[in-house]
């Protein structure tokens, strides 16, 4: 059986073309491309990514030992050249997922948003348009690079990147704007959000969202006491001893040193990823707790996509953990979860758009 | 909107507010050149290396973890502030499910926002006095008052739910 909400508020608040419908689209779409992104890049680059830096590491090292100082320099460029791959491919990734975040959130503060309707369009308009073009501007940096740029140091992918972040910005002013103005004792009726209902559904979100979230900050506390300053102190040590391996040329202890420094960076990786992505998926599950009542699917469903959701969401960041000890079988598993999530977050959007279509259908009661 | 309810939306949004800022400031006037610097350090004390002079390698390497250290601090204030606010206006919005009085809301309330507050400052602070027992207090109090929030309101929601 459908649940479609039955508050008047809600189904006013979900109109065609309204602010609010668009950040909820919007918002969910930009999260799962951005997860789906960062599921492909953890497969296809990351493991790739971080083996040829280390090989490039191992060869400034063995130019350091064979007096080389020039091609010392030119490994360096190189590793320069595939941090920044790394880096942009991560960025584009969490900036994605966090415009997602952000247009949800956003959907949420609408009833607090005195704004004419159309202007609300506009500023939704330039928020999902900048979440957009943000990380594929992000993305191109690597590729484009400085080619055919009137700058030194900027190239047209920044300058992309930076003018989505700019419309991002103007989009956030003109929110911050109209809640300057209902602050003031302006009002406006349209872009209510449904929060009275309190299904299974919604409640399991926002509880499993919140323990999520408990979980990660717990395990950050524990890293920052009790990993962080040894893993820093480490890192320290075994470059000290990569160099007086090199200047001893002794190549099994460069080798040595440079497995060292392959581990603890993948040991740093996996721990701050864990971190980050409990976190994540906890206040996505918060967020998409409120979306709930515009989901028309039967509450069986609704309920298979929440649990799928947050099985996917505590998967991922358990055997992102486990990669260290159990290697690539917990990678895969981990990116299954994070498959899990995405599925979810597809059968939700395509609950959504169900919502609005009967809605504009005037199916949905109340709606017109 | 409950008063509880206030505090965490209002805070949520001065505190990514001020965390934009804070990062803008950091990655116009400061960032790049640190990441010059680190790069250029770790480099350099290879370079050194290959003309075998090892103290300046060993001085490149040193500064190149100091750089790293303070850098690795500042980018995480600038993303903690802002995901603290986040989750701040999230639970604000749904503050109202906590199963509490609204007083013990306002204290779970208030306890997020300070100590959201505190725990990047903390983390900030130990860049100038570099492990200070003051800094990591600061932050280890800062991080034990937003635990111990959480774990209120993911009670709260239970109770609610229950």
């Amino acid at each position: 059986m459908a649940t479609p909400a039955t508050s008047r508020d809600a189904a006013l608040g979900f109109a065609p073309m309204s602010a609010s419908r668009l950040l909820v689209f919007g918002g969910i779409a930009l999260v799962l491309g951005g997860m789906l992104f960062g599921d492909i890049f953890a497969v296809f680059v990351l493991h790739q990514n971080g083996g040829r830096t280390g090989e490039t590491l191992l060869a400034a090292a063995h130019a350091a030992a064979a007096q080389d100082p020039e091609s010392v320099r030119n490994a360096f460029t190189s590793i320069g050249s595939l941090l920044e791959d790394r880096g942009t491919k991560v960025d584009a990734h969490v900036h994605m997922t966090d415009a997602g975040y952000l247009a949800l959130l956003l959907a949420l503060v609408q009833p607090y948003v005195a704004l004419p309707p159309q202007r609300k369009r506009r500023l939704a308009q330039f928020l999902v348009t900048g979440g957009v073009l943000l990380p594929l501007g992000i993305f191109l940096i690597h590729y484009v690079g400085l080619a055919y740029s009137p700058l030194r140091v900027i190239g047209w992918a920044s300058v992309l990147a930076d003018s989505a972040g700019a419309l991002l910005i103007v989009a956030l002013l003109g929110e911050l704007w109209g809640f300057v103005r209902w602050l003031r004792g302006e009002r406006t009726e349209a872009d209510k959000i449904a929060t009275e209902e309190n299904s299974w559904s919604r409640r399991a979100l926002l509880g499993g969202g919140t323990v999520l979230v408990l979980l990660g900050f717990l395990y950050g506390s524990w890293y920052a006491a009790f990993d962080l300053y040894p893993h820093e102190a480490q890192e320290t040590r075994i470059l000290h001893s990569l160099a007086n391996s090199a200047a001893d040329r002794d190549d099994v202890g460069i080798s040595r040193a440079v497995n060292q420094y392959g581990g603890l960076a993948a040991a740093r990786a996996v721990s701050i990823a864990a971190h980050s992505h409990i976190i994540e998926f906890g206040v996505l599950a918060m967020l998409l707790s409120f979306v709930q009542p515009y989901i028309l699917l039967s509450e069986r469903w609704k309920r298979r996509w929440v649990i799928i959701l947050l099985a996917g969401s505590l998967t991922l960041p358990i055997f992102v953990l486990g990669e260290l000890k159990f290697g690539l079988v917990a990678g895969g598993i981990a990116d299954f979860g994070g498959l899990l999530v995405i599925v979810a977050l597809a059968g939700m959007l395509a609950g959504v758009l169900r919502y609005s279509g009967s809605g504009d259908a005037g199916i949905v009661q109340g709606v017109r | 909107m409950t008063r509880s309810a206030k505090i965490l939306i209002c805070g949520g949004i001065a505190l990514a507010a001020f965390g934009m800022l804070y990062g803008l400031h950091y990655a116009v006037f400061i960032e790049h050149q640190t990441l010059d610097r680190m790069g250029g350090a770790l480099a350099d004390g290879f370079v050194h290396t290959a003309q075998r002079r090892m103290p300046e390698a060993r001085a490149a390497i040193d500064a190149y973890g100091w750089t790293k250290y303070n850098y690795v601090r500042q980018v995480d204030v600038h993303s903690h502030w802002i995901g603290l606010a986040m989750l701040m206006i999230v639970t604000g919005a749904a503050f109202e499910r906590v199963g509490f009085s609204e007083r013990w809301r306002r204290w779970i309330a208030l306890a997020l926002l300070s100590g959201s507050i505190l725990f990047p400052f903390g983390v900030i602070v130990q860049t100038a006095t570099h492990g200070g027992t003051f800094a990591s207090g600061l932050a280890v109090a800062g991080s034990a008052l937003v635990t111990g929030a959480l774990a209120a309101c993911a009670i709260g929601f239970l109770r609610q739910s229950s």
